[in-house]
């Protein structure tokens, strides 16, 4: 049997080490878990989003304490108890919608960082699928919980999307009835998405955040030039106390007080936000109770979905479908159709950097003409332009970096 | 021998968790289908007496906006009508065959417009080529009471409309 030492003191580190190998944990998940200095502040935003879903988490326990998930009562638990009645009810759901908002902005952020220096290819595919698995369950997240309150835009956002799973002229309206627990959103619906928006989704968000911190232990993270850092040598100078002249950091103490600094920038901004503009993170037409004979005059997601509605929005239904089934997509295969060697910042890589500008840019345009009204004819061929060009980014993408230059490191 | 009786084991566990997996599963499934109650809230009864024409009037069948159009003696005539005491109506479900929004009615034009992505219906709910509803407004199941409407049965009108490839 391993030995114990009887005069270790219950809770001191030693007694913690030998049963539960403290030392061992903390060597591997801290003091000797080494990042590249040549970063900057957006390597930050991963733990910016750690903690952005804490703060969703705990907002969530105390709105919990007052919703009532009921097609009957949802309303008026959200809008008049929490908001009126409960003491800083009011706080909790800003807090909570803000957080929903904005967490989007910045899992945008994180991920195009990650495409501008390449830290998705040899090596680093898991992090970046593990990374896709959240951005899906994060947008699920969002709309179950978007339903909660039960508004005019609840109910009419749930049609539209429940009925994507027709499958156009498949018809499979039975799924769609399964899904809803009815022929249209209702009570069955309402609890059904409570229980995916409280339990389900976020047990999957937690599952998913440790699988992806678990794929960037081995193959670190990515540093400004797509350098290969020699990380055995740069730890051992560290380690020999030769700071200066070492390549990399521990995680922590080290590179955590960066990241908490950044997150104190991002905290006072976030705080601004919910104490003094909480309003673009409500929509004013979900303050009308949901009803089902009436739809709103225009009908429009959350702006971090409206890229992908204005590729469904231009076409005819099956092609719209599929051109929107390709786009949720998109994305996952990039380790796979990037096939140029070179881990570098896209602005050493030649034509793709343009290749990375035009695709941002168009998803900004797309999510400028998501959110107006479907009338305006020169608006509406703007995003069907948009809509075409963001469908062949990808086969562009793979005949330009076939031909990408090796870039030879080192020079 | 010590190997070959860790395999039956193994497959015989093998087996019973497959099995109860499956069962399992079934059991997940039935669980979301919609309830009894709810597919039993049947059938709905519309009076069409006192209808003005070219004047829309939405009612409710399974949660569904229902919509009751009148048409009026200059309105173009069409097999999907229903023939109610000499008059012609439109009847539809109100849901935009693209992704469900509930069209407006335009009384001037005589057409549906579905604010959600554009599309749009003639007053016999025939959806305009080229924008994104696929197919008609769909007709639900009826039957012809006197002057009345009982929407979730279907009768003799109903089921010819379905012969005849007129429902949706
Ligand atoms: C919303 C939940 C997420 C959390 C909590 C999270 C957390 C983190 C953290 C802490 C890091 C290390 C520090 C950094 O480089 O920023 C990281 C790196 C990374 N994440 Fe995420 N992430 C999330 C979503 C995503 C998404 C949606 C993607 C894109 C598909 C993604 C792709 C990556 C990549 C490629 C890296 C490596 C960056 C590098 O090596 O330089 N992550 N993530
Ligand atoms: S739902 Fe009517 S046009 Fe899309």
């Amino acid at each position: 049997m391993a030995h114990f030492d009887e005069n270790a003191k219950p809770f001191s580190n030693k007694w913690l080490d030998e049963r539960i190998g403290l030392n061992t944990l903390k060597r591997v998940l801290n003091t000797e878990y080494w990042i590249p200095k040549d970063i900057n502040f957006l390597w930050a935003m991963g733990m910016v989003l750690a903690a952005t879903f804490g703060i969703l988490v705990i907002s969530g326990i105390f709105l919990l304490m007052y919703y009532k998930p009921d097609a009957d009562l949802a309303f008026d638990s959200v809008n008049y108890t929490i908001m009126s009645e409960v003491g800083f009810g009011w706080l909790w759901r800003h807090v909570h919608g803000v957080g929903a908002s904005i967490v989007f902005l910045i899992i945008y952020i994180h991920m195009f960082t990650g495409i501008y220096y390449g830290s998705y290819k040899r090596g680093r595919e898991l992090i970046w699928l593990s990374g896709m698995g959240l951005f899906v369950a994060f947008s699920a997240e969002a709309f179950s919980g978007y339903m909660l309150p039960w508004g005019q835009m609840s109910y009419w956002a749930g049609m539209v999307i429940t009925n994507l799973f027709s499958g156009g002229s498949l018809e499979a309206y039975g799924l769609v009835e399964w899904i809803r627990g009815d022929y249209v959103p209702g009570d069955a619906y309402l609890t059904r998405f409570f229980m995916l928006h409280v339990l389900l989704i976020p047990l999957a968000i937690i599952g998913l955040i440790v699988l992806h911190f678990g794929t960037l232990r081995l193959p670190h993270v990515n540093n400004q030039e797509g350098a290969e850092i020699d990380f055995d040598e740069a730890a051992s100078l560290w380690k020999a106390g030769k700071r200066k002249e070492s390549k990399v950091i521990p995680f922590s103490p080290v590179f955590l007080s960066k990241d908490i600094f950044v997150m104190g920038v991002y905290f006072i901004l976030f705080f601004y936000l919910v104490f003094y503009h909480f309003d673009f993170a409500m929509d004013p037409v979900n303050f009308d109770p949901a009803n089902g004979l009436k739809t709103p005059a225009h009908i429009y997601p959350e702006w971090y979905f409206l890229w992908s509605y204005e590729i469904l929005r231009p076409f005819s239904k099956d092609v719209g479908l599929i051109a929107f089934g390709i786009a949720q997509a998109a994305f996952v295969f990039l380790p796979f159709i990037d096939r140029s060697p070179n881990v570098a910042p896209a602005h050493k890589r030649g034509l793709f950097q343009i290749w990375f500008w035009v695709l941002l840019i168009d998803m900004i345009v797309l999510t400028a003409m998501g959110k107006l009204p479907p009338t305006d004819p020169t608006f509406a061929f703007i995003g069907l332009v948009s809509a075409i060009l963001f469908l062949c980014m990808g086969p562009i993408l793979v005949v330009i970096t076939m031909f990408e230059k090796k870039i030879e490191k080192g020079a | 021998m010590e190997k070959e009786r860790r395999d039956f084991m193994g497959l015989s566990l093998g087996l019973f968790t497959a099995a109860g997996s499956i069962g399992a599963l079934y059991a997940m499934k039935r669980t979301w289908d919609p309830l009894p109650s709810v597919k039993a809230a049947g059938f709905t009864t519309i009076e069409l007496a006192n209808a003005k024409p070219n004047e829309l009037v939405v009612e409710k069948w399974r949660g569904k906006p229902i919509f009751v159009l009148k048409k009026s003696a200059d309105m173009e005539a069409n097999d999907r009508d229903v023939i109610v005491g000499g008059d012609r109506f439109h009847i539809s479900i109100g849901l935009c065959t693209h992704l469900g929004c509930i069209p407006a009615y335009e009384k001037d034009n005589h057409e549906f417009f579905c604010a959600c992505h554009g599309g749009r219906f003639n007053a016999s709910g025939i959806n305009e080529p080229g924008l994104p509803p696929p197919s008609p407004l769909e007709i639900p199941p009826f039957k012809i009471n006197g002057t009345q409407l009982v929407l979730g049965e279907e009768g003799p009108e109903y089921k010819k409309m379905k012969i005849d490839n007129l429902i949706a």
